[in-house]
């Protein structure tokens, strides 16, 4: 039997949070959080780390626990510093990442009467987080913070925040643990229907043309294991999407790729011409479809979520799935072990000669600059090889994202971490620092624009003071570069407010300098013969954060590209040239069946 | 004031914890979504800690799956039940406001009689009206009214319960007193 103790809401907090094991909060003090903070100070369990920006610390949260799986926290104070919170919310929710906000409020007598720093937050992240709480009486505060952990943790993971009034955190009340949580609405998928599964099966020993259409659910279930098994006793194709990056070895002969917008032709061709998609905890998102009406257009559709919310929700499935991915993939291996001991095993041959010739025929790619300028491409590729599989690669958004998606080869799971839904800009800084605080013995690059870096980079102080060395790429083209792509694709080249330099200075910021005013050391690299001893010169500092401005050219492209809107099948693989996605067929079907008809 | 019985509209009803902010998560959701809302009505259940929703949308069957998935899965929200109108008793209240002076008064208790309406208010020139019933009674008897000139006019959601010995809320109930 647990015995209450006489306690501030304060202390209840934080003696909660040592219970449930957060182990670190990102985070900045203010008014109406203050009281939390004292006997934070005293805690042996948690580590606070002062971030510059609640912004960094929501986005730290999520490098944390995107890093680790273990639940991410940051926390703020009332008004302007839970509204600068909304972003990395909104962020997680999209990712579907184990967060918990935790806030202060105005107290309870002030509510609703425009108090200073009063903002309405649980109304403002109503629809942007899994659920919210605004504490009522000082006894709640120890249940409600594990009734968040646990909804932000369980079924599909995603933010939860936390507001507590001032006077609740400073009234007397008892702490006793462990508590009993009050969720009776709260019911995650139970155990994946066996006849489904069986279903599943028996349509991937039947399909002609099947795909693993995988997504970042996979890694979010820790199944990448049972995922190799899968695609290894199936034989089929696999393609992993950008929150998946890293599920499934790219270097293993199954993989096809990632599709989508920014693909490869060898995924993007696979999902088009399969005649079924197996999507593991995947969401059929615009950025991956393309124009909707038009995609997979021959697949039957098997669909395996967590979420039932996700199943039909873009893309009719045929047969849907609900429940933890893991034990889906695990049912389905034993499924297909059962079909194939029934002597029916699927017969991929066809299909393999096909995908294996889009693999061959466009294999991503990049030219060199006429004019001589770094290619940002070139960087992005010799940074994965010298800095090996092992690295944790954190991305901000932009071309930047989709090279270092493309060219870096990610053979382990959780060495990728990007905004996928959210797209923010800004993100990879503050997440590297929260994935390196979560993985101190990984190496931690951040792959950055310089838009973005430009966005949060005042957390390299945070990472200089912390001892948090984590290491940025900035990929430096002196623009905005994405917007700029799209300007020279749909805007006849008229590039409105995206060039960051605009006629002054290439060194405007110096981020060298930059660098080193936050006590982390600056290095520049302005040619590709430099590339190699300039990335090993920032690994082999390993006691402050390394920030290398690779100054590169405007001009590269990311290609390819599926144009917002379009449909796959009009994927380019460079400017107004499209893939023939039927050429090795061809060939194929000539050699074996003497010609098509 | 038109109102056509189609095939998009669906009833659904809603078993909330009652907790702060729980309809403002509901039509949230709904608005954030996309979804068109005909009415919703909201009220105490026989346990005080369970609030139960009627919510008529006006959507097509794919989206109307949509919408019971996405509320099953707001945290507060313990029971999504779609009340199919053949086999549910649907009632709105309705009260309205009509030019009623000597000349036509007579006219219009009768039709108050007819509707199975009651008069709740009487002044010299006016009278008030109460009446319950399916959204097309409450049509016809507006419809009938009209003429004599509609001062005011004020209606609730609609508020429905399945047919039968069968209840809903059975089940729901225990799992909330369990956890409480």
């Amino acid at each position: 039997m647990t015995v209450a103790e006489r306690v501030t809401g304060a202390q209840a907090m934080v003696r909660a949070l040592e219970e449930l094991d957060a182990q670190v909060v990102f985070g900045i003090p203010g008014g109406a959080i203050l009281p939390a903070y004292d006997p934070l100070f005293d805690s042996k369990r948690l580590r606070h780390i002062l971030v510059r920006h609640e912004q960094g610390a929501g986005h730290a949260a999520t490098g944390y626990a995107q890093a680790t799986g273990r639940v991410g926290v940051c926390m703020a104070t009332s008004g302007p510093g839970a509204t600068n919170l909304v972003t990395p919310i909104a962020d997680a929710y999209m990712d579907s990442v184990p967060l918990v906000a935790i806030t202060g409020q105005v107290p309870s007598s002030a509510i609703g009467t425009d108090a200073f720093q009063e903002a309405d937050i649980c109304g403002i992240t109503m629809p942007i987080t899994k659920h919210n709480f605004l504490v009522q009486n000082p006894g709640e505060i120890g249940r409600t913070l594990a009734e968040a952990f646990h909804i932000a943790a369980t079924g599909r993971p995603g933010p939860v925040l936390v507001d507590i009034p001032k006077d609740l955190l400073q009234a007397q009340t008892e702490f006793s643990w462990p508590v009993e949580l009050n969720l009776p609405g709260y019911r995650p998928a139970a155990k994946p229907h066996g006849k489904q599964v069986r279903e599943a099966a028996r349509l991937m020993v039947e399909a002609k043309r099947p795909v693993l259409y995988v997504g970042g659910g996979v890694l979010k279930a820790r199944a990448a294991a049972e995922l190799r098994r899968l695609a290894e006793v199936s034989g089929i194709p696999v393609v992993t999407t950008l929150m998946a990056r890293g599920a499934f070895p790219d270097s293993h002969p199954q993989h096809m790729g990632m599709p989508g917008m920014h693909g490869t032709v060898s995924a993007v061709a696979a999902l088009q011409r399969s005649d079924l998609l197996i999507a593991l905890g995947a969401r059929f998102d615009d950025r991956v479809t393309g124009k909707l009406s038009t995609f997979a257009p021959g697949a039957a559709v098997v669909h395996a979520d967590i979420d039932p919310a996700e199943i039909s929700k873009n893309r009719l499935a045929d047969v849907p799935i609900v429940g933890d991915v893991r034990e889906v993939i695990a049912d389905l291996v034993v499924a297909l072990e059962a079909e194939h001991e029934a002597g029916r095993k699927g017969d991929y041959a066809a299909w393999w000669k096909q995908c294996n010739g889009w693999k061959k025929t466009y294999p991503l790619g990049y030219d060199e600059h006429e004019d001589g300028t770094l290619v940002p491409q070139y960087v992005i590729d010799r940074l994965g090889k010298i800095a090996g599989s092992d690295t944790v690669i954190v991305a901000g958004v932009g071309q930047h994202q989709m090279w270092a998606s493309q060219f870096i080869s990610y053979e382990n799971p959780y060495t990728w971490i990007n905004s996928g839904g959210l797209g923010t800009m800004g993100f990879a800084v503050p997440a590297a620092m929260g994935a390196k605080v979560g993985r101190p013995d990984a190496l931690v690059w951040a792959v950055d624009g310089d838009g973005c870096f430009q966005m949060t980079n005042q957390e390299l102080t945070t990472c200089a003071i912390e001892g948090i060395p984590i290491k940025v790429a900035v990929i430096n083209n002196g623009s905005l570069g994405m917007v700029r792509q799209w300007q020279t694709l749909f805007y006849e080249g008229r590039y409105s407010n995206t060039d960051l330099k605009a006629g002054r200075s290439q060194y405007l910021p110096d981020f060298v300098m930059l660098a080193e005013a936050m006590g982390c050391v600056g290095l520049r690299c302005e040619s590709a013969a430099d590339v190699d001893a300039t990335i090993e010169k920032a690994m082999a500092v390993n006691d402050a954060p390394v920030v290398v401005d690779f100054v590169v050219g405007k001009d590269a492209m990311v290609w390819p590209m599926v144009a917002a809107g379009t449909s796959n099948d009009d994927i380019k693989i460079a400017r107004e040239t499209a893939p023939d996605f039927d050429y090795e067929m061809g060939e194929v079907v000539d050699e074996t069946e003497g010609g098509r008809e | 004031m038109k109102r056509r019985v189609d095939v998009s509209r669906h009833t659904l009803s809603v078993l909330v914890e009652n907790k702060p902010g729980v309809l403002a998560r509901v039509s949230a959701l709904f608005s954030r979504r996309g979804f068109n809302i005909d009415s919703l009505a909201v009220g105490p259940t026989e346990h005080s800690d369970v609030s139960r929703m009627t919510i008529v949308v006006n959507v097509e069957d794919l989206p109307l799956e949509q919408v019971t998935k996405q509320l099953n899965k707001l945290v507060n929200v313990l029971k999504v039940v779609e009340l199919e109108s053949e086999s549910a008793i649907q009632r709105e209240l309705l009260l309205v406001k009509v030019k009623a002076d000597q000349a036509i008064r007579t006219q219009v208790l009768e039709i108050v009689q007819v509707f199975r309406a009651k008069v709740v208010d009487v002044a010299t020139d006016a009278v008030t009206i109460e009446v319950t019933g399916t959204a097309d009674k409450l049509d016809a008897f507006i419809r009938v009214l009209e003429p004599y000139g509609i001062r005011e006019l004020v209606q609730s959601g609609v508020v429905a319960v399945g047919r039968g010995a069968r209840s809903i809320t059975d089940r729901t109930l225990r799992s909330v007193e369990r956890t409480a």
